[in-house]
């Protein structure tokens, strides 16, 4: 198993080289998670995260399997 | 039908119509709705068209969960949010919220709650083309 990274808007062209899946560790976090797939890049100021489709914040959890996704404010409507 | 993604343009007062052939006939005294058009202007430069992306099934369980909350929340009988993604052009519709109750109050502070909700929670994204060849992520939603 591993985790699912997505990233949607002007996050994925902030970090064009980012991976769509990693291997899952012990403790992993949100955070954590963007660490790895990005290479290490800095979370921009005002990054919302979800994890399997939900509202989550950086220091939350991650399980093996997991989608996790990070994206700019949003502006619909 | 509490909810729908239109990936093409959609006709709101048909869409309102249909909504409220969905309501039990006699069973409500108001709707509320409201419609959110692409202008062809924002923050002072000409606008000549938008992509509207959006993040599939996070998405659709957002706007299910608020349509969900406001039943809970108001006096409402149902409520509708229907919302568009991909290529737009200035003057089409955007998005569609709309809410049946009893009475006037309910129906007026419930389709309110819902657009509001929606600017806050909902995954979409605009990326703006701009009258001078170049393209720009639309930042934050207005005040309102």
């Amino acid at each position: 198993m591993s985790i699912s990274v997505k990233f949607f808007a002007s996050l994925r062209e902030a970090v064009p080289g980012a991976a769509p899946r990693i291997d899952h560790r012990d403790g992993d976090t949100v955070s954590a998670v963007w660490q790895r797939a990005t290479d290490g890049a800095a979370m921009p100021d005002h990054v919302l995260c979800s994890v399997n489709l939900e509202h989550r914040q950086p220091h939350e959890s991650v399980a093996d399997g997991d989608e996790v996704a990070f994206f700019p404010p949003v502006t619909g409507g | 039908m509490p909810i729908r993604i239109s990936e093409g343009g959609f006709d709101p007062s048909g869409e309102l119509a249909a909504f409220e052939a969905t309501q039990t006939p006699g069973s409500f005294g108001a709707t509320a709705s409201f419609v959110g058009t692409m202008r062809d202007l924002n923050e002072g430069d000409a606008v000549t068209g938008m992509t509207l992306e959006h993040y599939p099934a996070m998405t659709e369980k957002e706007l299910s969960r608020i349509v969900d909350e406001a039943i809970d929340a108001f006096d409402i009988l149902d409520a509708l949010i229907v919302h568009r993604v991909g290529e737009i052009a200035p003057g089409e519709p955007i998005v569609l919220t709309a809410v049946c109750s009893a009475h006037r109050a309910a129906a007026f502070d419930a389709c309110r709650w819902l657009m509001e909700e929606l600017k806050r929670r909902a995954p979409f994204w605009k990326q703006e083309r701009l009258a001078d060849g170049g393209s720009r992520w639309v930042q934050r939603n207005t005040p309102g």
